[in-house]
């Protein structure tokens, strides 16, 4: 007795839960893919959201908004990676350090925006396709940064996988000295791949203040960054699984909200966990199987130093 | 934000100041230190109690500094001592997890003042005090009972502790007077703070059919979850209509300022005794935000004729806890004309019988 109406609207909230996380896992995905591990994905979203949050309030359009948290993201992993590239210091270490650094100054300069109502990104109904029934409410009737991540994600799946600047990337998160050798300038790949997937990261925080919350609070992305980090392993570094990934971890919060509502009762303890519970069943999966394609990439987290053997 | 710049830095000259030994020049005027777990926020429970706080700084001329956004069994006993070693005359501890702390600290302290709100330890130097709010939650529930049209009413609960389920069965029991055969669902996000996880919980309901939202976290996002979708909603903590100017029928608010002046004048007097303070609505502790203008006369005229029970005495301070009252099962908790206890009231865990949705079970 599932009620087709109790599905499509899961599916529905599922997406706009899970589109934030699809942002920050992609930027991540393109980071961790040119050998850079950024763990400050918590510190860049929330600055993105807080940002987005201002500017929009500021100028009164989101769209700037937007793309201001964007930016607000890359400055950031621009920190990261002078630190982690050009310093070739403890990536783990810088990339926490962004969190708290993201959390405290968002936190002090976000005071005076507690309580503003901003302008937010309205929805975007498709003409004809959204009234289509069930399937116009879960895929036609989103607000447009949604419909943008998938585009995203197929783009970032053709660039990494079909061109020769995808094979690049690869190369310098896999086997440096090789790319190298072969005239890829590593450090200016991993620079470029870290400031864009900043970007992206800055986008998702927006993304919860212009488009879902639509409010700006301090802390708000409530460890969603750490979530996405979780998601870049479900994903096995695959863009398109990411967006399967993304919306999998977005509904788990959303289905026991849901469950509860009819009257199911579901412990949220057990609803929080599962996203790191899956997360390490993948891992296991991965590690039994052997499988390259669920595997990190080999460089990752290694700064690279010519002509010194790892 | 330059504003912000300018109290940080005179906090810093403030406290340097201390630190040389200079306090003795304003000794006559009354210090108070207030502890918060949460930054102050906009609309919740912390910024309900800043407005109290501000309140006496201006009303009794009382010297004011808070720390917010303290850890509980973390920062706590460090911050709480910190405020009692710069010679504070009292300090309040506003979160239930800093009893302990506040209790350990009055130790060494023993001619500071403490005050613990929503705590149950006290000691000669450290008093409790905290507010009926389930009074001014049966209220808004009569609201709620009165404008559904569906018979369903959705209810985002943040942690299941006594005093949310407490809040939750007096929301019940007020739906129950006017209309007896709405349901209240409840559903649990198990966070004070995460407003796109609460505004999730709220499209839940609402799309379960739900047409007025309550709520117990922080972040007006489940007001806001009410106005997107067109259904009424009942705020929580201060008036959130500014969030869901449509939506926001009414809210179950605190008026901290009450307690918090009785508190300081004492301590002004020199009078001060450590007591166990839990007010109502009778004395303005809680009571309800402005009405919706899509509130009828007649709904307003049985909330009043119900608050006038409170202020006239006609009913006791438990009321609506009052048998007979029945749990999910049917099972008679209470039975007719029987009082539950206050003991009973903050160890609360049931849900009344038209409440649908289960405690998430705790570690009992």
């Amino acid at each position: 007795m599932v009620d087709p109406n109790f599905i499509a609207s899961l599916l529905a909230s599922s997406i706009r839960a899970g589109t934030p996380l699809l942002y920050a896992t992609l930027g991540e995905i393109i980071t961790e893919r040119s050998g850079v591990l950024n763990l400050g994905l918590e510190g860049i979203m929330i600055t993105g959201a807080f940002t987005g949050f201002a500017i929009s309030l500021a100028t009164g359009n989101p769209w700037l908004g937007v793309l201001c948290g964007g930016i607000a993201g890359m400055l950031l992993a621009l920190v990261h990676a002078f630190f982690s590239i050009t310093l070739k210091a403890n990536q783990s270490i810088t990339g926490l350090m962004l969190v708290l650094l993201g959390l405290g100054i968002t936190g002090f300069l976000g005071r005076n925006y507690i309580g503003e109502v901003a302008y937010y990104l309205d929805l975007i109904k498709i003409p004809v396709l959204s009234d289509l029934p069930y399937l116009g409410e879960v895929l036609f009737s989103h607000d447009p940064l949604a419909y943008l991540a998938v585009i995203l994600a197929a783009l970032l799946w053709f660039i990494l996988f079909k061109t020769r600047y995808g094979l690049e990337i690869i190369a310098a998160g896999e086997k440096p000295e090789a790319a190298d050798s072969m005239g890829v300038d590593v450090d200016r790949v991993r620079y470029i791949s870290t400031l864009f997937g900043g970007f992206l990261v800055g986008i998702g925080g927006a993304y919860l203040s212009l488009a879902y919350a639509k409010l700006w609070t301090e802390g708000m992305t409530a460890g969603r960054g750490w979530i996405s980090l979780a998601l870049v392993i479900f994903s096995g570094w695959m863009p398109q699984r990411a967006i399967f990934g993304a919306y999998l971890f977005g509904g788990l919060d959303v289905l026991s909200f849901k469950l509860q509502a009819i009257g199911v009762g579901i412990s949220y303890h057990f609803m929080k966990m599962l996203p790191y519970v899956v997360t390490i069943l993948v891992l296991l999966v991965s590690v039994i199987r052997k499988r390259a394609a669920f595997g990190a990439p080999t460089a990752l987290g290694t700064p690279y130093v010519r002509g010194k053997k790892e | 934000m330059k504003g912000k710049f300018l109290i940080l830095f005179a906090l810093a000259v403030v406290s340097a100041g201390l630190l040389a030994g200079c306090a003795s020049e304003e000794e006559e005027q009354i210090k108070a230190a207030f502890v918060y777990v949460s930054p102050i926020g906009d609309a919740g429970w912390t910024y309900s109690h800043d407005l109290g706080r501000q309140y006496i700084e201006k009303v009794y001329g009382v010297k004011t500094a808070y720390a917010e956004n303290v850890a509980e069994g973390g920062d706590d006993e460090r911050v709480i001592r910190q405020f009692a070693e710069q010679g504070y005359d009292v300090i309040f501890t506003t979160s239930f997890g800093f009893m302990d702390a506040t209790i350990t600290v009055a130790k060494d302290f023993p001619d500071t003042i403490f005050e613990h709100c929503s705590g149950y330890k006290t000691a000669e130097n450290v008093g409790t005090y905290f507010g009926r709010m389930y009074q001014a939650r049966y209220l808004s529930g009569i609201v709620a009972g009165a404008m559904t049209k569906t018979n369903k009413i959705g209810y985002v609960a943040a942690v299941p502790i006594p005093e949310v389920i407490r809040g939750i069965n007096a929301f019940a029991l007020g739906v129950k007077k006017v209309n007896p055969d709405a349901k209240i669902y409840v559903v649990w996000t198990g966070t004070w703070y995460d407003p796109a996880k609460e505004k999730d919980a709220a499209i839940s309901l609402i799309d379960e059919g739900c047409d007025v939202i309550a709520q117990h976290q922080d972040s007006p996002a489940a007001q806001q979850a009410a106005e997107e979708r067109g259904v009424y909603s009942i705020g929580y903590h201060s008036d959130m209509s500014k969030f869901a100017p449509n939506a926001h029928l009414t809210a179950a608010i605190w008026n901290w300022s009450v307690i918090y002046s009785y508190i300081i004048e004492q301590v002004i007097q020199r009078t001060w005794k450590s007591e166990q303070i839990w007010w109502g609505i009778d004395k303005g502790v809680v009571g309800l935000a402005q009405f919706n203008d899509a509130v009828p006369e007649d709904v307003r005229k049985m909330v009043e004729e119900e608050k006038q029970k409170y202020l006239n005495g006609e009913v006791p301070e438990q009321y609506p806890f009052v048998g007979p009252i029945y749990d999910q099962q049917g099972k008679l908790v209470k039975a007719e004309g029987k009082v539950m206890t206050d003991e009973e009231l903050l160890s609360m865990s049931f849900f009344v019988d038209n409440v649908v949705g289960e405690i998430p079970a705790s570690s009992e």
